[in-house]
């Protein structure tokens, strides 16, 4: 009886420690894979250097980081108010039969894959865009469309946690002082909740960074250092995409060093995220 | 009390009137999100339903998927989350049992927990990329049902063992002490007191990643290949409904049947998330 239940308990010990085994060999095999084009390269002309030609030997992912870069910034812009809005309604103002809806609702748009939204983009944004503002379309400023709409729900339902977790004698007082409600909202409600509210937006920032085939689909995907945001750039998760199929050689290292800086972007992103959270748990 | 006295002349507007714009706004910008959202799956629908019929689901694609069905990407799909899914409940569901009910605190658990938070972050490319490395040439799988499943098991893994965690946290602590009581040991708790309150919480995780594994495009693309033909062993490369729509879609191979394969992705995806969101709704019931 007592052998079993160790065994037992040994096991899921081991099955437990798969998550952090697994991670580790992603590193592993994608460092490996990755690095040594970097060094032979060298760090500065491989993050710094403005031409991608792998299959002539030039390897500088500049151009990617940047369109990664306005790409999820721009995400940001356009997912973070609408989506702390929408928070803000749903947990402090609409009457509780319209978000008991609206959660379930927002949950279910949240599992629409994400080439969908890539889709869309093609046929409705990209046209719209070379209509009214001019350009190709395939532009930063639909990637950036595109992915805002994707990570509203994510940011929707952090933030619904965070504002959730605020305890009622906060409102409570705020109203009591006669404070309106809206006041109580921005000055006691938002504020308490603003650890929370930053680490949605950080997640909503990594999955923004992260999405590879709905850019794909609508970024252009041009490899020259984007100036405007109705130019077409490239991120580095569409570069890996894209070339991942034939590549060989230096050129495969290349979209695996890629992957690297991409990998590291995500971890400062994700540690940035639990920052707020744990400082809030010990206190 | 004087620097309050010495702000309220520059405030003009009217804090009950800003309360009520606020309100609009708030309203206003909720109704738009939920509209383009809407809006994205009624398009999607609109075009894609008049293309459904039972030949589309039940044929093979002919000329590279401008004609004929969607059949062996229907099998890949459902062969691939089968395999994702075998791999990674248990697994998750182990660990979720060992971070709560052996370990609940302490430095072993928190580095756990950390490397789950740190793989839910993960993009999807990443695991493609280290699918294709790792499984497809390092493990000599090559492209196959096999390689594209045990990526998605490793992606789906954080979800699993996330909601798998709520659920047995969520199960009240009398339950055990009961069950201890009457002597029991840990694990026939966990087998008869525990798992049995937390299953429905449990299988919304589970039917979550489902939709996840059938929604995903970067991850598979590497690892599972992108033949057309219908997979025979796990050994077989096969292609997911949702790498042919976004190859029917990008290479413009056709408009009609890239609608037709969005909707019974949208369909399939929207039926599984309200299946997970009825199983939770029922646990929340039962267990509080």
């Amino acid at each position: 009886m007592r052998l079993r239940e160790t065994v037992i308990e040994r096991s899921l010990l081991i099955a437990s420690l798969s998550s952090v085994g697994v991670l580790a060999l992603i590193a592993l095999f994608v460092f490996i894979e990755g690095t040594p084009i970097i060094f032979r390269e060298g760090v500065l002309p491989f993050l710094f250097g403005h031409r991608w030609a792998p299959t002539k030997g030039d390897f500088g992912i500049l151009p990617m980081i940047v369109g990664s870069v306005w790409v999820t910034i721009g995400a940001l812009v356009i997912a973070g108010p609408l989506g702390v809005a929408c928070s803000v309604l749903l947990v402090e103002i609409a009457p509780r039969k319209v978000s008991d809806l609206m959660r379930p609702a927002i949950q279910l748009l949240a599992g629409i894959p994400s080439v969908v939204y890539g889709f869309v983009g093609i046929i409705v944004l990209v046209p719209l865009i070379r209509e009214t503002l001019g350009g190709p379309g395939l532009s930063i400023l639909a990637a950036a469309v595109i992915l805002g709409t994707m990570v509203l729900p994510t940011v929707i339902s952090i933030s619904q946690d965070a504002l959730e977790a605020v305890p009622n004698s906060y409102r409570e007082g705020a109203l009591a002082l006669g404070l309106t409600q809206w006041q109580a909202i921005t000055r006691v409600v938002l504020p308490a909740a603003r650890g929370g509210i930053a680490a949605a937006l950080v997640l909503g920032m990594g999955r923004a960074i992260g999405e590879t085939m709905a850019v794909i689909m609508v970024v252009g995907n041009a490899t020259g250092l984007p100036h405007s945001p109705l130019q077409p750039a490239r991120t580095l998760t569409s570069n890996i995409a894209l070339e991942m199929a034939y590549a060989t050689g230096g050129h495969r290292e290349a979209l695996f060093a890629t992957g690297v800086v991409l990998f590291l972007f995500i971890m400062a992103l994700n540690t940035l995220a639990h920052l707020p959270s744990r400082r809030r748990g010990e206190r | 009390m004087s620097a309050a006295e010495a702000q309220r002349p520059r405030r003009r507007v009217n804090p009950e009137t800003t309360h009520r714009v606020a309100v609009v706004a708030l309203w206003t910008a909720a109704v738009f999100t939920l509209a383009v959202l809407a809006g994205i799956i009624a398009l999607v629908l609109a075009k894609g339903l008049p293309v459904l019929s039972p030949e589309f689901l039940l044929a093979s694609p002919e000329r590279m998927g401008r004609e004929g069905g969607i059949f062996p990407t229907i099998v890949g799909t459902l062969l691939l989350t089968v395999v994702a899914l075998l791999v990674a409940t248990p697994l998750g569901v182990g660990t979720a049992i060992y971070l709560t009910e052996y370990t609940p605190a302490g430095r072993l658990a928190r580095f756990i927990r950390f490397g789950v938070e740190c793989l839910a972050g993960v993009p999807s490319i990443i695991f493609g990329l280290f699918g294709f490395i790792f499984f497809v040439i390092y493990l000599h799988l090559g492209w196959s049902v096999l390689s594209g499943g045990l990526t998605l098991a490793i992606m789906v893994l954080p979800t699993i063992i996330r909601t798998a965690e709520e659920a047995i946290r969520a199960v009240p602590a009398s339950y055990r002490e009961v069950s201890f009581g009457a002597g029991a040991t840990a694990w026939q708790t966990v087998t008869r007191v525990v798992l049995p309150v937390a299953l429905p919480g449990i299988m919304t995780g589970v039917v979550l990643s489902i939709g996840r594994c059938v929604g995903e495009t970067a991850a598979v693309i590497f690892t599972a290949g992108t033949a057309l033909r219908i997979p025979l062993t796990v050994f077989s490369p096969t292609r997911t409904m949702a790498v042919h729509f976004y190859i029917l879609a990008r290479e413009g191979l056709s408009m009609p049947h890239a609608y037709g394969t969005a909707a019974v992705l949208i369909i399939t995806i929207l039926l599984i998330n309200m299946a997970a969101n009825a199983i939770m709704v029922r646990f929340r019931a039962k267990v509080t």
